[in-house]
């Protein structure tokens, strides 16, 4: 008899639980609450977690103190951090303008019929898809000081006389390193704007050809302007992503020579976990915040305004 | 495509596109080259008579097996594998069931909810990687493939809920309306009705959420610290580099096999990959 009574309270629980479901706002909350616990954990509470560490002078092995903003007043003061904030921007915009330039080259390239375009298309994306550190390995191998094979073909060709330390040089390091970044993005850059450029019907451009415009003014004035939207959003993945770099640098120098490449994301991994200074590291990180929130505020209104259009 | 004489389809289109597949594709045949080169001639100087920097007519294995037996070499690619496959598939659940509830249910909040998600899509995982040290140790995580299977996902769900997003918006409601007349629940509907339509989504979604696992580098590199727990990533720039000695035959022997399963994978779904990233970048 308890046991019936039991079993019929049971199943009705758990009728009453589905006709829960049935209502669309329990089913969301349902369903949204995996993620939201996962990105509560690791994204929001590290957040507030990386923003009180920074107020504090917290090393390893010691919690440390609420010291204010002190913190971010030694960087204020600190020659390797405006180094690093300058390499960031110059680093991020010299490569993005490269990465959309070769990458929309490349993508009208792709934009028609000939034998193998698959299997050209398919290679192609092989340094966006092979990890970072390992393909920039590669390319440490090739800027090597004494082995270098790019040297090695500079001299054969006759271009240069005297071996280049690449990775030795501040300048030539920074340049370097920007060419691997413009080399893994292109293909991102180049395979998105493609298929932005197939959305495109070919009779526009074959109307604004057949009205005698040419090839520059049809690339300007019909393809560009319907391409604009993609550009954008492949823009802001892709700028975010180069500022707050860190495998490239770490592989390539390090931050060196003489910390004259560091990024924030180097700067900070150097001071928080190699030196384990956990405040100031976390104050290095967080200093990449405002501008990262600018950059995609600013990207997003102009992406909101270009679709509106 | 309007295009002239043959002449200029070579100089404007061909050559062009050669030249960009050799750049291209250059670091990944002298990684090889690289892996199956005696020690002999990787350092030998360029004045000595018979140098061939493009060719090696003495292949070797040695870099192959130094590898495996004198690093954990073996070991890194199975945690790697492990980590990449839990995390990828905690993402995958988590961002198909948040997929669905945003893109096909109304409720409170839904658009700002969207909103917040799209902007944890952004946050680089340089941004955090500090204090989330600290909470892995506080947690107890450090040096277990755990600390990165259950971080990874929170770049992974982001990206996986955004994706699938759109391709349950383009099913249609009537698909899930009939199903619910011919008297099956919501919750059934969703699991046998809209899921399966939306499978190469999510195909292409684990794809690519396999990869970018693969690939990452900061926080396994952060919060594993024995030999034996590392990813591939991760033992190969520790364990390979002794001060400023580089062993470079073995590094682009790891580098080669390490890019192996990604390589595999992307080679058999390279359609779903493309149309991931594309439908990721289309929003």
């Amino acid at each position: 008899m308890a046991v019936t009574a039991l079993g019929g309270t049971e199943a009705k629980r758990s009728l009453v639980r589905f006709r829960k479901l049935e209502d669309e706002r329990w089913l969301a909350f349902v369903l949204l609450m995996p993620t939201a616990l996962l990105l509560g954990l690791f994204i929001a509470y590290p957040f507030i977690e990386g923003v009180l560490l920074s107020l504090s002078d917290a090393k390893v092995g010691d919690n440390g103190h609420f010291v204010g903003l002190a913190n971010f007043f030694k960087l204020w003061n600190d020659g390797i951090f405006w180094t690093s904030v300058w390499n960031t921007f110059w680093y991020t915009g010299v490569t993005t303008v490269f990465k959309l330039g070769l990458g929309l080259w490349l993508a009208m390239l792709l934009n028609r019929h000939f034998r193998g375009k698959a299997i050209i298309r398919a290679f192609i994306l092989l340094p966006f898809i092979i990890p970072t550190v390992l393909s920039t390995f590669a390319w440490k191998w090739m800027f090597d000081p004494t082995f270098s094979v790019i040297n090695w073909a500079l001299l054969h060709l006759g271009l240069i006389h005297l071996p280049i330390n690449w990775l030795g040089n501040p300048d030539l390091a920074m340049g370097s390193i920007m060419a691997v970044n413009i080399w893994r993005g292109v293909p991102f850059f180049a395979i998105s704007l493609l298929a932005g450029l197939q959305t495109i019907s070919p009779e526009l451009n074959e109307a604004a050809a057949i009205d005698g415009a040419r090839p520059w003014a049809r690339f300007w004035y019909v393809t560009w302007p319907l391409l604009l939207p993609v550009t954008m959003v492949v823009m802001l993945f892709s700028v975010i992503q180069t500022f707050a770099d860190f495998q490239l640098v770490y592989v390539m120098t390090g931050g060196g020579p003489a910390n004259a490449t560091h990024l924030f994301a180097t700067y900070a991994y150097q001071i928080g976990i190699v030196s384990g200074l956990l405040s100031q590291g976390a104050a290095v990180s967080l200093a990449m915040f405002p501008f990262l929130f600018i950059i995609v505020v600013v990207q997003l209104l102009y992406i909101r305004r270009v679709e509106v259009r | 495509m309007i295009e002239g004489a043959l002449w200029r389809r070579w100089v404007f289109y061909n050559i062009p596109l050669i030249l960009f597949v050799i750049v291209l594709l250059f670091p990944f045949y002298w990684m090889i080259i690289t892996s199956f080169r005696p020690d002999g001639e990787l350092y030998k100087p360029w004045n000595s008579p018979l140098y061939q920097p493009f060719w090696t007519n003495k292949p070797t294995l040695e870099h192959f097996v130094y590898l495996f037996e004198e690093t954990d070499f073996g070991q890194w690619m199975i945690n790697t594998m492990f980590i990449a496959l839990m995390s990828t598939a905690i993402s995958l659940f988590c961002g198909v069931l948040a997929g669905y509830a945003l893109a096909r249910l109304t409720f409170p909040w839904a658009g700002s909810l969207g909103t917040l998600i799209f902007i944890t899509y952004l946050v680089p995982q340089t941004l955090l990687f500090i204090p989330l040290a600290e909470i892995i140790r506080d947690f107890r995580l450090g040096d277990s493939p755990w600390s990165l299977i259950l971080t990874y996902p929170t770049f992974l769900i982001p990206f996986c809920t955004w994706l699938m997003m759109g391709y349950f918006k383009a099913i249609p409601k009537e698909l899930e309306e009939c199903a619910r007349i011919d008297g099956a629940s919501r919750w059934k509907a969703m699991l046998f009705i809209i899921v399966p339509v939306a499978l190469p989504g999510i195909l292409s979604a684990g794809i690519i959420a396999f990869t970018l696992s693969w690939n990452e580098f900061i926080y396994a590199l952060v919060f594993l610290s024995s030999p034996e727990e590392k990813t591939v990533a991760v033992g190969v720039t520790s364990e390979l580099i002794r001060g400023d000695v580089f062993f470079w035959g073995s590094l682009m022997a790891g580098a080669l096999l390490g890019s192996v399963p990604v390589a595999v994978v992307y080679s058999f779904f390279v359609e779903h990959y493309v149309s991931g990233l594309t439908g990721s970048v289309k929003g």
